[in-house]
């Protein structure tokens, strides 16, 4: 894919929140390094899915992208604009073009005001309709969300959690953005809407013709959705392929330990696998481990492993890994 | 094998400010000695409250079981007093839950804990119970460092505190572990261990599992014997290769068709079921997944289909027989 | 530790979806549950209703009209609350009392609120040095008496207050005073509580998805935090009133209140202290109203906070 193609370039990004401690002078003790340094491309009209369990800082990647927490350091350019520098209303015009879909349907909608000035408060901050087009507008965001348009003075609580989840989409697509960041959008709902979910989302990708960063830990789900795939670990991406490519030939063990540990609905398929089981827990992000990240947990590690940090290697086939036993 | 468990026709409800909720609608069930059986549903089919009635655990009001019999070891659990009742939960019956925080006291350390059931349960002495205690501590994986008697629930890990919560299942030697969603809040590496830690601790004590999730790809690698649950009534069950290899009802069939799968690529698009969950607040006259089903037919608005046996062991409750998608 | 019915309970319901109610409906049904909340609005409607209109069956200058011969007479049929040290009508004064009263309370609250509600939800919201300072502001305020400053403000304002013509009344200039003095007096408490309610609802995730979609600051303040932190405001505001007005009284009671002739239910409690065993209709009639109001106040504000206990609203 040539370069034309990337919308959006994450360069080395990092985010660390800092530990204080101290009454009246609040001294910094330490860090939670969330996002240890990332770096990777995402091209016009794909899904890139970004998968990791708890702690591995995806969702704080999803959020220091969209420069909801300010990065700790690195870039991020999208559409040739460096969106770490931009400030005040320079940053808040730009938003109308990047949108984010959050995870909780009951948290994330304003449970006071009704859906038509939920899905409509995009067009009113960026001035995109007249206050008499706007109810048009939602109308017809609803309709696209498969919602029916007469709800649109209904309050979040009169609907499920999947209809809540629509609407989400709805005020993501309100501004007609190109980017949009699903953080965890399918995990709170139960499993039968998370197919009408998915679908939809699907759909408006290739209706509207979105770019999507999909942020999840369900790995049969974003095997579905993705075309490419980035495995994050500790704050840092240990692989990144294409999907049929990584979920068919891991490299790096942390993946493959995470693709064995997935339940598949198929009683004779679980009886023939051999799971690899990881030792312990996830190390804590304020201190990782020296070197390689993974090393503690690792069943193929090294002396070397131990003590340096593997770099990120381009095995061929757009198949990246960091890993010095690969 | 011995028949350790027989549930017969239970029926839970819940009355609440905005009307009876209509939670377990007559189930009936056999669990053997050493036998795994999957629970499998979304949220509100009934599945936790229907395990938390065998261990009458419903708080009433607003709950109450309205009918039935659980008979454990010849004994109606819904008919003995109280006492008798603690005397069987977490001796011979025992429970794990989704999020270990509501069942472990943040204010008592862990090795209190598991000693404080030792002690009252089974009579052990201080000593026999820190013994034990370290036993059970060993069994479920849980690294011999010097803090982990005194330390307390919050300074365990997730997948940590999930293992203490399995050991203090264990601590009397149950005849059956219940276990409702335990991994659901878990990481799927964490999930993978506890998963594979129960197994072990099956296959080692001889012990019967009823494991309740909604994740049917859990119950694939775990169960013998498959439950499914819709708005409070068992559609399907059977052993779990015929549930899965020869799903019998709509709504089985629906959401095996609508699981992605990680081992293989996929090109189309994902099956839905269209509509929504069931409202409990009310009991139609028919079949509870009539508005979502794809082989609705006229008798099942009118009457609620009974469990009938679809092949060896392997029941179903439908008008319509799915593999020829004519009524039966 | 046990499985017990108590452990288990809170989470049994949450795995159904009933529909639940709007909030407001919610609000409404639990608050209905509360009688002596519910009786209290009506005391509070007849209270309203007595001190407004009240005004239309006797007049103003009928309850300053003094007439000594007609002097501490006990309640008649001419005077059912009887008169006063200067023959004034108590029924009268107590309508035209009841009116100062309840609108000192009134007003002084909406001062509190204001400043309190400005003050907390900048602190909260922005955070970092700004919080601090105004925090610290906070709890210099929380050391100023109120009595020092109405002991101050009594000497510095004495006998130079004009009466102000307001809605065809004509009342003395201290009330103004009092309404100010209370209401910056009173605003921390209120101030510390919404700047907590800030600091947490600025971390829910619909405030995180308008910052997404560039919502300014603020219009996330007032159009999306606020709605959502009425709770705590409207309780406090409702408890205010009542507390306004029993600091009225008894800054009265010590001489600083309101000046006469304008009566509040407050100096009346004043002018009977010489009179307490012989002349009691003095101070009952104004006492059972103040009593009354600041009960049917209290109700009201404790059925409320039950009512709006965000523990049990969650969306």
């Amino acid at each position: 894919m040539s370069d034309d193609q990337v919308l959006l370039k994450v360069q080395d990004l990092k985010k660390h929140f800092p530990i204080t401690r101290g009454i009246l002078i609040q001294r910094q003790v330490g860090a939670v390094r969330a996002v240890d340094g990332i770096t990777f491309d995402i091209y016009r009209g794909e899904t890139l899915g970004l998968v990791g369990e708890s702690g591995c800082g995806k969702t704080t990647a999803g959020r220091t992208i969209l420069q909801l927490y300010r990065p700790t350091a690195g870039r991020v350019i999208f559409d040739g604009t460096d969106l770490t520098v931009l400030k005040g209303n320079a940053l808040r015009h730009m938003r109308q073009r990047i949108q984010m879909i959050f995870q909780d349907p009951y948290a994330s909608l304003n449970p006071r005001i009704t859906i038509a000035r939920i899905i409509g408060e995009p067009l009113r901050v960026h001035k995109l309709a007249s206050p008499q087009d706007q109810v048009e507008r939602v109308q017809e965001l609803l309709h696209l969300v498969r919602l029916n348009p007469r709800f649109i003075n209904r309050y979040p609580h009169e609907f499920s959690g999947g209809q809540r989840q629509r609407i989400g989409i709805a005020r993501a697509i309100a501004s007609n953005p190109e980017f949009i960041v699903c953080d965890e959008p399918i995990s709170a709902l139960d499993v039968s809407i998370q197919a009408q979910v998915v679908n939809l989302l699907e759909d408006l990708q290739d209706q509207l013709g979105l770019t999507y960063l999909f942020i999840a830990h369900d790995l049969s789900m974003v095997r579905h959705i993705c075309n490419r795939v980035a495995v994050m670990y500790l704050g840092l991406i240990v692989e990144l392929a294409a999907k049929d490519e990584l979920y068919d030939h891991p490299l790096h063990p942390y993946t493959q330990a995470l693709l064995s540990a997935v339940p598949v609905p198929d009683p004779k398929a679980e009886r023939k696998r051999r799971r690899i089981i990881l030792e312990g827990d996830v190390p804590s992000p304020v201190n990782p481990p020296s070197g390689c990240r993974f090393h503690t947990r690792c069943s193929r590690a090294q002396e070397r492993c131990a003590q340096e940090e593997p770099t990120w290697q381009d095995v061929g086939g757009g198949h990246f890994v960091a890993c010095h036993v690969v | 094998m011995a028949m350790l468990l027989e549930v017969r026709d239970l029926t839970t409800r819940f009355h609440t400010l905005d009307g009876v909720v209509y939670a377990v609608n007559g189930i009936s069930y056999t669990l053997e000695e050493g036998q795994t059986l999957g629970i499998v549903g979304e949220s509100g089919c009934g599945k936790s409250v229907s395990v938390l009635s065998v261990m009458r655990l419903i708080p009433e009001p607003p709950g109450k079981i309205a009918a039935g019999q659980v008979i454990y070891r010849g004994q109606d659990l819904l008919k003995v007093d109280e006492a008798q009742m603690q005397q069987i939960r977490g001796k011979e019956i025992a429970m794990v839950f989704q999020d270990p925080m509501t069942s472990l006291n943040p204010v008592l350390t862990i090795g209190r804990q598991i000693s404080e059931a030792l002690m009252v349960h089974m009579g052990m002495s201080q000593e026999q119970a820190y013994q034990r205690t370290s036993e059970l501590l060993d069994m479920v994986g849980i690294p011999q460092t010097a803090d982990r008697y005194t330390n307390y629930p919050h300074q365990f890990s997730g997948g940590m505190r999930q293992r203490v919560m399995i050991a203090m299942a264990l601590a009397c030697m149950p005849s059956i572990l219940i276990a409702d969603e335990p991994t659901t809040a878990l990481d799927v590496t964490i999930q993978a261990q506890i998963i594979d830690l129960v197994k072990t601790l099956r296959d080692r004590l001889g012990m019967a599992v009823i494991w309740i999730t909604h994740d049917l790809g859990i119950i694939a690698g775990l169960a013998e014997k498959v439950i499914v649950m819709y708005a409070g009534f068992i559609v399907e069950r059977g052993n779990v290769d015929d549930i899965y290899d020869d799903p019998r009802h709509p709504y089985t069939l629906a959401l095996l068709k609508s699981l992605p799968r990680v081992d293989r690529s996929s090109k189309e698009r994902l099956a839905t079921i269209p509509g929504l969950p069931p409202d409990l607040l009310g009991l139609p006259p028919g079949c509870p997944f009539t508005t979502r089903c794809a082989y609705v037919v006229e008798r099942c608005h009118q009457e609620n289909p009974r469990l009938e046996p679809a092949g060896l062991g392997h029941e179903v409750a439908c008008w319509v027989d799915v593999t020829t998608g004519r009524e039966r | 530790m046990e499985t017990t019915v108590e452990n288990v309970a809170a989470n049994v319901l949450d795995e159904f979806e009933i529909p639940p109610l709007s909030p407001r409906e919610l609000v409404w049904r639990r608050f209905r549950r509360h009688k002596m909340a519910v009786a209290g609005i009506f005391i509070i409607i007849f209270l309203i209703l007595y001190s407004v209109g009240g005004a239309f069956f006797l007049s103003e200058s009928y309850a300053n009209h003094t007439d000594t011969s007609k002097r501490l007479q006990p309640p008649s049929a001419e005077h059912p609350f009887g008169t006063d040290t200067v023959g004034r009508d108590i029924l009268a004064r107590t309508i035209y009392g009841g009116q100062i009263s309840l609108l000192i309370g009134l007003f002084a609250v909406a001062v509190e609120t204001i400043v309190g509600v400005l003050i907390g939800a900048i602190a909260g919201y922005r955070g970092g040095l700004t919080d601090s300072i105004l925090m610290r502001f906070t709890e210099a305020m929380f050391n100023i008496p109120q009595l020092f400053l109405l002991l101050v403000m009594a000497k510095f304002f004495a006998g130079k207050i004009p009466t102000i013509q307001l809605l065809g009344r004509t009342f003395s200039g201290s009330v103004i005073v009092i309404i100010f003095i209370l209401g910056l007096t009173s605003w921390m408490y209120l101030a510390r509580i919404v700047r907590a309610d800030f600091l947490s609802l600025k971390e829910r995730e619909f405030i995180l998805a308008a910052r997404t979609i560039g919502t300014s600051n603020l219009e996330i303040i007032v159009q999306h935090i606020l709605p959502n932190s009425m709770a705590p405001i409207i309780v406090s505001a409702t408890l205010g009133v009542a507390s306004a007005i029993l600091v009225e009284a008894y800054i009265s009671f010590l001489g600083l209140g309101v000046q006469p002739p304008t009566a509040t239910w407050g100096n009346m409690l004043d002018g009977a202290y010489n009179y307490i065993d012989s002349a009691p209709w003095l101070w009952i009639f104004p006492g059972i109203l103040i009593v009354l109001t600041v009960l049917a106040i209290n109700f009201v504000g404790d059925g409320l906070r039950d009512a709006l206990d965000p523990r049990t609203l969650t969306e």
